[in-house]
């Protein structure tokens, strides 16, 4: 099977006599099938699978987080809010990202509540872009990017990160690949799929470079309470001169554990929060009061419900670091996310073979890395958001169908 | 010392070897980390958790308030420890407020229970009295929900 997107072939919009018309817009029929589809579907059809292939946590939403939920459906609170969010949301949101991030918003015209990251950043690509406007992410990284800049009629630019940089962006890769047309940089640390983190340092010479070639970040920092070994994270947002550059993406999925909530927010200067707000006010309206009065008591209320889940994934990261090294799978320790990105390469298969045959032979999902971009060739996502002793038993799994592969 | 405490207390069963894996540290060390726990009674014990009304076995279990004169010499430690010593007690606590003495106790009837509280505890040189609060139905023990919190239903890949 190939491990490059498939690309759905199409034609021209003018129908020709007598052919049913096409209603599909061009640039939608030019976004790939999503790698992570067709794998989903290998599994769907398998049973008894135990999967490292879940990109969320496998904990219940914090009792309290529910119970403000619940309180606030019993109160009929069940109307619309603002388009931006909540106030006092908004207001604790930029206390909360002083707080952590050092970099102050102010709420009641600098935060926008979103559903999830997602539709935050769809909105900025949008707000942002025209057409023809290229943006720069890293890859391999979370599955939407590349689709959203096309589907916001930029162009997307890749720039590979690699393992022997342990999966950190560098400053002359992202240099050889700004045009005049460049106009936003798109970061993910801690990252999805590889878990990377950039420290102040390495994000220093990046800043350095927007600053000096004009250009806007866009940094989705959905996986910073989950950075281990009390390793400090560091937004970019913070670094001198950019706070007026940036857009800082947030939500409350992975650290509170809040995914089928689906709140979010954005952090960015008035005019751009003007301008997202002129997309998400006709698109959306507002979020979900019930889920903002959820992310509420999540600030308010959740820090010690997210240190107790990040206790546990760290323990998890560790074993299976252990595990899978052990295995015989090269794989560094990451220092983020819920994510390990081990290197196939030596067991002879492609990441898609791997990852096909380790399901049907030992019946555990990973994710082919080439479904988060074609740097990913030779690596697989393994997601620890899954309870320890299925971890132990994923682990042992692989170490069988490794060294079954290794002997002949 | 206490990242290997937290790991045994969300699973005692864990061996040395999943657990030298999760801390990142050679299993020697955890073992002989865990053998020094023990022997200083930092770790007390590793405790089962039932349902007795699934077990289907008949228990009572009550929670006795308990005054008592403390002593000038020791306070209310000769006390306590004579009451928390008997079988029939699974947790003593000094407490602040009305009464001294938290007493929980485990028995197969409330009549097995009440007979240990008139007969055993309540003669005690030093109680000055006693009151008693049967459990009658529990919803979480130790930290543990009796009700099944329900699994997250989660998509078997997601990005």
């Amino acid at each position: 099977m190939s491990t490059s997107p498939k690309v759905i072939p199409f034609e021209s919009s003018v129908p020709k006599p007598g052919t049913p018309r096409d209603f599909i817009a061009d640039h939608v029929h030019a976004i790939p099938r999503s790698g992570i589809r067709d794998f989903f579907e290998i599994v769907q059809s398998m049973g008894d699978v135990i999967s490292l292939g879940i990109g969320e946590p496998d904990f219940v939403t914090p009792w309290r987080i529910r119970e403000a939920a619940i309180y606030s459906l019993e109160r009929g609170k069940t109307g619309y809010t603002s388009n931006l969010g909540l106030l006092k949301l908004r207001k604790e949101i930029a206390s909360y990202v002083k707080r952590h991030y050092h970099v102050e918003y102010d709420g009641p015209t600098e935060v926008m509540v979103t559903i999830g990251v997602s539709e935050a950043i769809d909105l900025a690509l949008r707000a942002i872009l025209n057409p023809g406007d290229e943006v720069i992410y890293h890859e391999p990284c979370y599955v939407s990017y590349s689709p959203s800049i096309a589907l916001a009629h930029g162009k997307a630019v890749p720039v590979a990160t690699r393992a022997e940089d342990g999966f950190r962006l560098l400053a002359r890769d992202i240099a050889a690949k700004i045009t005049p047309r460049t106009k936003a940089l798109l970061l993910n640390f801690p990252c999805n799929p590889t878990g990377a983190a950039m420290s102040r340092a390495d994000l220093e010479p990046i800043a350095a470079l927007c600053r000096e070639h004009d250009l806007l970040v866009l940094t989705d920092e959905i996986y910073s309470e989950l950075t281990y070994d009390q390793r400090p994270h560091t937004s970019i947002a913070s670094l001198p001169g950019m706070r007026e550059r940036t857009i800082f993406f947030h939500g409350f999925s992975k650290a509170f554990a809040m995914t089928g909530f689906r709140i979010g927010y954005a952090c960015a200067p008035v005019a751009l929060t003007e301008a997202m707000m002129k997309i998400h006010q006709y698109g959306i309206l507002c979020a979900p009061i019930t889920s903002q009065e959820a992310a509420l008591e999540a600030l308010r209320h959740g820090h010690d419900d997210m240190v107790s889940m990040r206790d546990q994934y760290c323990a998890r990261r560790n074993f299976l670091v252990a595990g899978l090294n052990a295995a015989g799978l090269p794989c560094r320790t990451p220092e983020g996310a819920f994510y390990l990105f081990p290197d196939i390469t030596g067991t002879g298969l492609t990441a898609h073979e791997f990852a096909v045959r380790l399901l049907q032979e030992e019946k555990v999902a990973v994710v082919p890395g080439t479904a988060f971009g074609e740097s990913g060739t030779g690596h697989v996502r393994c997601s620890y958001a899954t309870a320890l002793d299925q971890i132990e038993i994923a682990s042992e799994r692989i170490g069988n169908f490794v060294r079954r592969l290794k002997k002949g | 010392m206490h990242a290997l405490l937290k790991l045994l207390e969300a699973d005692p069963r864990a061996t040395p070897a999943s657990l030298a894996k999760q801390l990142n540290r050679p299993e020697e060390e955890v073992s002989s980390l865990l053998k020094e726990l023990e022997e200083k009674r930092v770790i007390l014990g590793y405790a089962v958790i039932v349902d007795n009304d699934k077990a289907d076995r008949e228990t009572v279990q009550a929670a006795i308030e308990v005054k008592i004169t403390p002593e000038r010499d020791g306070g209310f430690d000769r006390i306590a420890n004579r009451i928390a010593r008997y079988p029939e007690v699974t947790s003593c606590y000094l407490m602040s407020g009305g009464y001294d003495l938290l007493v929980i106790i485990h028995g197969k009837t409330m009549k097995e229970v009440a007979m240990f509280v008139s007969e055993k505890l309540a003669t005690v040189g030093g109680v000055l009295s006693t009151a008693t609060h049967f459990m009658l139905k529990p919803y979480k023990e130790r930290g543990v929900l009796l009700v099944n919190e329900g699994t997250q239903e989660r998509l078997s890949i997601t990005p």
